[in-house]
């Protein structure tokens, strides 16, 4: 998006430091559920920030806490450098947009978004007009004298965020605000959301469980499970280079080969796998994984490629050239490895396919094509031997 | 050999006992008639009597069994307050005891309800120990038999006001305690609160958390997010047990003529007392009228409930 000229070297807007927080468990007396376990984390003023992690790994209950619905066990939680302990919702210069919206029922929709503005003293007709100001900016296209009921999902989700918005928090709350809606609308929403925010410089935290919304919409992401944040980072360097298993594997797709780390060199290890003598170069998560240490190789399917073992490579362009000499030239780069293996099986999706190859007989990669011509330029039959290569930077060693 | 291998043999026909099915088709039928047979009946007994109650109070004879031709002159006895006079049965009073009926029905449901809405919010926001015990302790007035109930009143405000009675007011000159209104209120208070708590309660369990939540959001403080959002979602409900409520204060008898002391009659004591001298067209009309405000009150309380499990969330 070039649009987004953001200066996030800003002010730190909200922080938690060390925030753990325990619900009792019905009926039983002497356990409780650690929901958020041990979690800094801050968040920089003007930034659209996504806490993305599966259902129950603590993220609603961490923007809960920061709203106020919720205190924290033990731990701080700052806004603008300021404790929120014991300022309660009303106080707190944040606002909330809610997963069922949470629209009053009784009120009409403009009495709806003004009715943050009645409560802070504003006059009503100042507060009517601001409220459609509001409602404007959020292009509600209905009359602002229906009730909530009255309307489809998606204009009540532009009522729930007028009523937030014309609030002028300092930063603003979504709780999974788009789950509700259809696809469409959801991909039209993630693009008008990311646009009003960097329109209106509000620091947002986002909380989903969708890995694609969060890095269509947010400048970083806090990646949790189990109530821990395991990665914070920008999209790029979650989806690139990330640092477990589990957001390797939550995010994108990714295949998973246990090895063991028989050579290090500054950011790169040489993994050779479990069972074979092929051993290839990869970039390490953590530079201080210990030699001879068993690991996982992290590959993004679209990120390796694959050519034929006999006859000719065909490019892109029409040309071709014998696989022998192909490979030949692409063993002078050093970082490029080539690991021999046959096909087993394809899958056919339209825009690419999907081959699962058998390299050392013991471990399947699955490697993405794109079918950039007619399909019998790129396709592969089964049991055909294949060269899989891949450059060391995009695939990842991870401890276990 | 060969032609059986060119015609397919036609799979055989299932093997049905006719009979058997001709039988479960009778009993099917039987039991059909059955069915319309048993709800005529029931329903009979439940209207019928009903029915001829509310025909035979616009009959124009003294006579309660035999037709005499049509007449409103029962009904205009009772808001006549008439005394005496042509008629046998006194209906005097009856307008007065109406009244009674009423105002002890608006206080008493009044308080009730103010006190079954608060109470009802506390039962479901807040947790104690022993919180499904106090629950059940609520309901204990549903389910004892109600002359139980009104005896143990009457016990209750004998020890009281004896105690005041030889004390306080014996010593400061003060009047005696006796039962009358104040009892009755009281009695009537005590076995709607049970009532009323329960049509609030469902309607604050059907609510959504995230109102109130969202409200405080948005920069309301408590009492602000129990005026203009907790009361207002609330406020069916609240009406609908309210409406319960003096349904059943103006239906009640038996705590009521328990507890009540002189002047104190109200319309279900009044039509007992009448009762003793035989069933009278006057005593038709009252019940009459009272079927006829219990049916509308209730048909409105219900109405309220209805709308409220509809557009609750």
């Amino acid at each position: 998006m070039a649009a987004k000229a953001k200066n996030l070297d800003g002010a730190i807007d909200v922080e938690l430091r060390h925030v753990i927080k325990e619900f009792d468990v019905p009926r039983k007396d002497n356990v409780r559920f650690r929901a958020v376990d041990d979690v800094s984390l801050q968040i920089r003023d003007g930034e659209f920030f996504a806490l993305l992690g599966p259902s129950g790994c603590g993220k609603t209950t961490m923007l809960r806490m920061i709203a106020g619905f919720e205190m924290a066990t033990s731990g701080e939680i700052l806004i603008r450098g300021k404790a929120m302990q014991d300022v309660p919702p009303f106080h707190r210069p944040v606002n909330t947009v809610f997963q069922d919206y949470a629209l009053f029922p009784h009120m009409s929709v403009l009495q709806n978004v003004m009715f943050g503005l009645e409560m802070e003293g504003v006059d009503k007709r100042e507060a009517a007009k601001r409220a459609a100001e509001a409602l404007e900016m959020v292009q509600l296209p209905v009359a602002s004298d229906r009730k909530p009921r009255q309307l489809s999902g998606g204009q009540q989700q532009r009522v729930a965020l007028a009523r937030a918005l014309v609030k002028r928090p300092q930063v603003l709350l979504l709780d999974e605000p788009l789950g509700a809606l259809d696809l469409k609308l959801r991909k039209e929403m993630q693009i008008e959301l990311a646009n009003m925010q960097t329109e209106l410089g509000i620091t947002f935290v986002f909380v989903t469980h969708d890995q694609e919304e969060a890095l269509t919409m947010a400048d970083r992401i806090a990646v949790m499970s189990l109530g821990k944040v395991l990665q914070v980072g920008t999209p790029e360097e979650i989806y690139d280079a990330p640092n477990s298993r589990f957001v390797a594997d939550f995010i994108g797709e990714t295949v998973f080969l246990p090895g063991c780390l028989t050579r290090k060199d500054g950011m790169f290890g040489w993994v050779q796998f479990d069972g074979t003598t092929i051993e290839t170069k990869a970039a390490l998560s953590d530079t201080n994984i210990a030699l001879n240490a068993n690991v996982t190789l992290a590959v993004r399917p679209e990120k390796i490629n694959l050519f034929a073992a006999d006859g000719n490579v065909k490019f892109p362009d029409g040309s071709s050239d014998s696989a022998e000499v192909y490979k030949t030239g692409l063993r002078r780069d050093p970082d490029i490895n080539i690991v021999e293996g046959y096909i087993k099986s394809a899958n056919y999706i339209g825009t690419d396919t999907r081959y699962t190859v058998n390299v050392g007989g013991q471990h399947d990669v699955v490697v993405r094509v794109q079918n950039y011509g007619l399909r019998s330029d790129t396709s592969f039959t089964q049991g055909q031997r294949v060269n899989v290569f891949w450059d060391a930077e995009t695939v990842r060693v991870l401890t276990q | 050999m060969a032609q059986t291998a060119l015609t397919p043999s036609l799979p055989t026909a299932p093997d049905i006992d006719m009979g058997a099915v001709r039988r479960d088709m009778a009993i099917r039928r039987t039991g059909k008639v059955f069915y319309v047979f048993n709800a005529a009946v029931t329903y009979f007994f439940l209207w019928a009597p009903i029915v001829v109650l509310i025909v035979f109070s616009f009959n124009d004879s003294r006579s309660v069994a035999r037709w005499e031709g049509f007449t409103l002159q029962w009904y205009q006895n009772i808001f006549a307050n008439v005394t005496g006079g042509a008629s046998r049965a006194a209906t005097s009073g009856a307008l007065d005891a109406l009244g009674n009926s009423f105002i002890i029905g608006i206080i008493s449901t009044l308080i009730a309800t103010v006190l079954a809405t608060a109470l009802a919010l506390a039962l479901v926001r807040f947790r104690f120990p022993g919180k499904s015990f106090i629950d059940g302790l609520l309901y204990l007035p549903v389910v004892i038999p109600e002359i139980a109930q009104a005896v143990s009143l009457v016990l209750f405000f004998s020890v009281i006001f004896d105690f005041y009675n030889a004390t306080l007011a014996a010593s400061l000159g003060l009047p005696n305690a006796n039962r009358g209104f104040g009892t009755i209120i009281v009695g009537h208070v005590v076995f709607n609160i049970a009532f009323v708590v329960v049509v609030i309660r469902a309607r604050l369990a059907d609510m959504n958390p995230r109102l109130e939540e969202a409200a405080r959001d948005l920069g309301a403080n408590e009492w602000q997010t129990f005026t203009r959002i907790t009361l207002p979602l609330l406020m069916p409900a609240i009406v609908a047990g309210a409406l319960l409520a003096f349904t059943l204060s103006l239906d009640d008898y038996l705590i009521t003529a328990y507890l009540s002391g002189p002047g104190t009659n109200t319309l279900t004591v009044f039509v007992f007392g009448l009762m003793r001298r035989g069933i009278s067209p006057e005593i038709n009309a009252i019940s009459t009228l009272m079927i006829v405000i219990s049916i509308v009150l209730i048909g409105i309380s219900m109405m309220l409930q209805g709308r409220n499990a509809a557009g609750g969330k």
